[in-house]
């Protein structure tokens, strides 16, 4: 594997050249025994997108805390306009005209938007005065939000419209963005990156935390890289190509996932006729006649926005709800509809689920536990009712090694785990059990580019193997990188497939939105907001 | 005079409701901070024998008022420490709190048992008390009840009119978001516990001191517990706090005048009437409103330790 060569590190220190707005020198932090930043410089100029390229793990937000005061570093100091600044808290970071944007949105969902916003604004800011700025702040960026509406009924564009308003309306300097994309359709990311370009344009500097590195190319002409904590690279993205932007972020070439499922090759395994459900709560989504066949060999893929009936979905072909008709939902020929998730894996079918912590897995168990969990229907672990913890031992030791998962200590809480470590586990656990048919929801969401390599490539080889595979993502590039055929869901109703080589991601983001459904209303007002431009 | 019945009556009902409400007002500030005190029992009755006792040795009843207040806050420092800055079980903290609690008030209430003082003093306007219809009842109370009254709307004013008050409810909704936003977490729960505590103490002075008002061991006979009930089936709401008190303290009262009149039914399940009568409404009120998201603080009972 060759090994990319890496633009050598800047010596530390200020460096020549203008005074940047921000900048961080010799950042050490260290939690224990643990350093997460080893001397990380960082200058950032007014007027750039700033990238902050790293895997998970690899210090973005330990630096990004600090910047933002909720962390003091062990050894450093930040600077703005070339002076030497403290950051004890937030409230400091913000007067200094500091500003962020979660990526797991820092919202209280009982409270109003005009609530969520408030909290942290000057005192005398509040009432009738915030929502006349919000309302303002709305008509000059297309950011429009209802101030009255509880953050619960919102959609995830919207709360991260929340999050930016509430960043704006502090008039910052800085704005850091941690992963703004990971919950947007690919249509609100437009939105988005045509503000993130006028932003800088009003001589705002923008530090740009992401994993996409197309995006990051896109936008950004000055990339920091992280990894293990130190800066391995700094380099104009729109020089690099994602993949030696990739190599330098995990120190080696990724793996290319190759071999994309060809097309039915064999009898069909897994197959929805006609499932219609009720939504099972206030927030649900209803499934309306959605039909569909996965056959061995085949990757079929769905694509949708989060909150279109995904949860449901996965609920109905795992077991986990019941269908009312058993004939709904077959796998190998058999009406499983009434069947619970245990019944389904014994006929061959494997499940995993969009949340890793507390649904594929229990964070506060062993990754043997967690073995025994799914498994112990299927695999030789249990003996008159009794478990054999030295099997599911193996077997997760198995599953540690052909997918590489890296732990600390010998069996581990699953929740100790980086989350794309944790994830391969996950996905390696259902695999290893060679499923005939597998049914897998956002199997890389939030994962590091060299882990989400490793999954995809284990879920293609699976389908070549024989197994029925179907993969419910947000990420359109993931679908189309393994996916054979892809529908899309909408409003609880799925498109008909088409084969990956015979559509385009504008098409099936036109699906997405619902514009293939003239009934459909529109269910984000971001839509009349690019219209209205 | 008929209108004088109906006045004694009401009168009885505010007195029944007022420790209720106290000590529930407290307890609700406490959970819309996210932090469930099941120690509301063992804080009222530590701080009825406290301030009885505080009283006697004084003569000041305001002391002894002042006495249980601390008392309460006391245990609620206490509990605090364990729950807010140790990160301890919120449930198994607050169910010692209440043993505790109780094992102090005797400790200390042991040698004031059997002991009588003259109830606190009533309030009395020349002219305005004596109004026939509501002149005691409007001008003639202790200035416990007009301190629960004011607290009801004080609490309810401070958590929605308020900046701090927003920053108690967004804490109590989602301690992560809030400490990344840079609030102060645990400074405003440890807070918030202390006024629950202190709320919880006033409310047994009121029974040591106003209501009885004498000291007896385990004087406040589970209504820490019912303080806690009402909180919860009040949805979180400060005047459905006051209501659900109100009704409980009718219904009190309405049992003692039918065990009275003879009605025939077992005195017991007649005794158990109030507790009954004040959760079913309250279920229903809060059947009623069910609209989506959490009426219940997202956080509450959630242990918070600050992320690194």
């Amino acid at each position: 594997m060759a090994t990319a060569p890496f633009p050598s590190a800047p010596p530390p220190g200020p460096r020549p050249g203008p005074t940047p707005l921000f900048g961080a020198y010799g950042i050490v932090k260290r939690f224990g025994s643990f350093t997460a930043n080893d001397g990380v410089d960082l200058e950032i100029r007014a007027g750039e997108i700033h990238a902050l390229l790293g895997e998970n793990g690899a210090g973005k937000s330990t630096l990004m805390k600090i910047l933002y005061g909720l962390l003091e570093p062990t050894e450093g100091v930040v600077t703005h306009k070339g002076d030497i600044v403290q950051l004890p808290n937030p409230e400091a970071a913000r007067r200094l005209g500091i500003g962020m944007v979660f990526q797991h949105f820092s919202l209280c969902e009982n409270l109003t938007v005009a609530e969520n916003i408030a909290l942290v604004m000057p005192k005398d800011l509040s009432g009738r005065a915030l929502a006349d700025r919000i309302a303002k702040l709305g008509i000059d960026y297309g950011l429009h939000l209802e101030p009255d509406r509880p953050v619960w009924s919102l959609s995830a564009g919207e709360r991260q419209r929340i999050e930016i308003v509430r960043c704006l309306l502090q008039d910052p300097s800085l704005v850091i963005l941690d992963e703004p994309t990971s919950v947007l359709t690919p249509g609100e990311a437009e939105v988005l990156f045509t503000m993130l370009e006028r932003l800088r344009a009003e001589g705002r500097a923008l530090l740009y935390i992401s994993h996409r590195l197309d995006e990051v190319r896109r936008l950004c002409v000055r990339a920091t890289i992280l990894r293990g904590g130190k800066v391995v690279g700094a380099c104009n993205p729109q020089e690099e190509t994602a993949r030696s932007l990739a190599a330098m972020m995990v120190g080696s070439a990724v793996r290319e996932v190759t071999g994309r499922a060809a097309g039915t090759v064999g009898a069909e395994r897994l197959r929805l006729d006609r499932l219609t459900l009720p939504a099972p709560g206030l927030h649900a989504t209803s499934l309306r006649d959605v039909t569909l066949g996965v056959s061995g060999g085949e990757i079929l893929g769905i694509a949708g926005i989060a909150g279109n009936g995904q949860a449901e979905l996965f609920a109905a072909l795992s077991g986990e709800t019941r269908a009312p008709d058993p004939d709904a939902v077959r796998i190998d020929g058999a009406a499983v509809g009434a069947l619970g998730i245990n019944a389904r894996r014994r006929l061959g079918a494997a499940f995993v689920p969009e949340e890793r912590n507390g649904h594929a897995a229990a964070p506060l168990m062993s990754l043997s536990e967690n073995a025994l969990l799914s498994r112990y229907p299927t695999a030789p672990l249990t003996r008159f009712g009794l478990l054999r913890l030295g099997a599911a031992r193996d077997l997760a030791r198995r599953v540690i090694e052909a997918f590489d998962v890296r732990k600390a200590g010998p069996d581990p809480a699953a929740g100790t785990l980086s989350g794309g470590n944790l994830q391969k586990f996950v996905v390696g656990r259902e695999i290893l059990a060679e499923p005939g048919v597998l049914v897998i929801n956002q199997p890389t969401w939030g994962v590091d580019a060299a882990a989400a390599a490793h999954i995809r490539q284990a879920v293609i080889d699976l389908s070549a193997r024989g197994a029925a595979i179907l993969v419910i993502s947000q990420d359109l590039d993931e679908l189309f990188e393994i996916a054979g055929s892809i529908a899309v869901l909408h409003d609880g109703t799925l498109s008909t497939a088409v084969p990956a080589g015979e559509t385009t991601r504008e098409a099936i983001g036109l699906l997405m939105g619902g514009s293939g459904d003239a009934s459909a209303e529109p269910r984000d007002a971001s839509k009349a907001v690019t219209h209205a431009h | 005079m008929t209108l004088d019945i109906v006045q004694m009556v009401l009168i009885t009902v505010l007195a029944a409701a007022t420790p209720l409400i106290l000590a529930g007002i407290g307890e609700l500030v406490a959970e819309r901070s996210g932090v469930l005190n099941l120690g509301v029992e063992g804080m009222m009755i530590f701080g009825a024998a406290v301030s009885f006792a505080v009283a006697v040795q004084t003569g000041s009843t305001f002391l002894g008022a002042l006495g249980g207040a601390a008392a309460g806050l006391l245990l609620a420092a206490l509990f605090g420490i364990l729950t807010v800055g140790l990160a301890a079980n919120q449930v198994a903290s607050g169910l010692s709190l209440t043993i505790l609690g109780l094992g102090l008030s005797g400790l200390v209430g042991a040698n004031y048992v059997g002991m009588k003082r003259d109830p606190a003093p009533h309030l009395s306007l020349p002219g305005l008390t004596d109004l026939p219809g509501l002149g005691r009842l409007v001008f003639g109370q202790d200035a416990f009840v007009y301190t629960a009254v004011a607290l009801v709307v004080a609490v309810s004013w401070f958590l929605w009119r308020t900046r701090a008050g927003l920053t108690l409810r967004a804490i109590g909704d989602d301690h992560v978001a809030t400490h990344a936003l840079g609030l102060k977490v645990r400074k405003v729960r440890f807070l918030s516990v202390l006024f629950g505590g202190a709320c919880a103490g006033l409310g047994g002075a009121y029974l040591a001191l106003a209501y009885t008002p004498f000291w007896s061991p385990g004087m406040t006979a589970g209504r820490g517990w019912i303080a806690l009930a009402l909180v919860v089936f009040a949805s979180w709401r400060p005047l459905r706090v006051a209501a659900g008190a109100l009704l409980f303290g009718g219904a009190t009262v309405l049992q003692l005048h039918a065990q009275a009149a003879g009605l025939g039914l077992p005195g017991q399940l007649l005794s158990a009437l109030p507790y009954l009568a004040t959760i079913l409404a309250l279920v229903l009120l809060s059947l009623g409103q069910r609209h989506g998201g959490s009426l219940a603080p997202a956080s509450l009972g959630r242990v918070f330790t600050p992320s690194r």
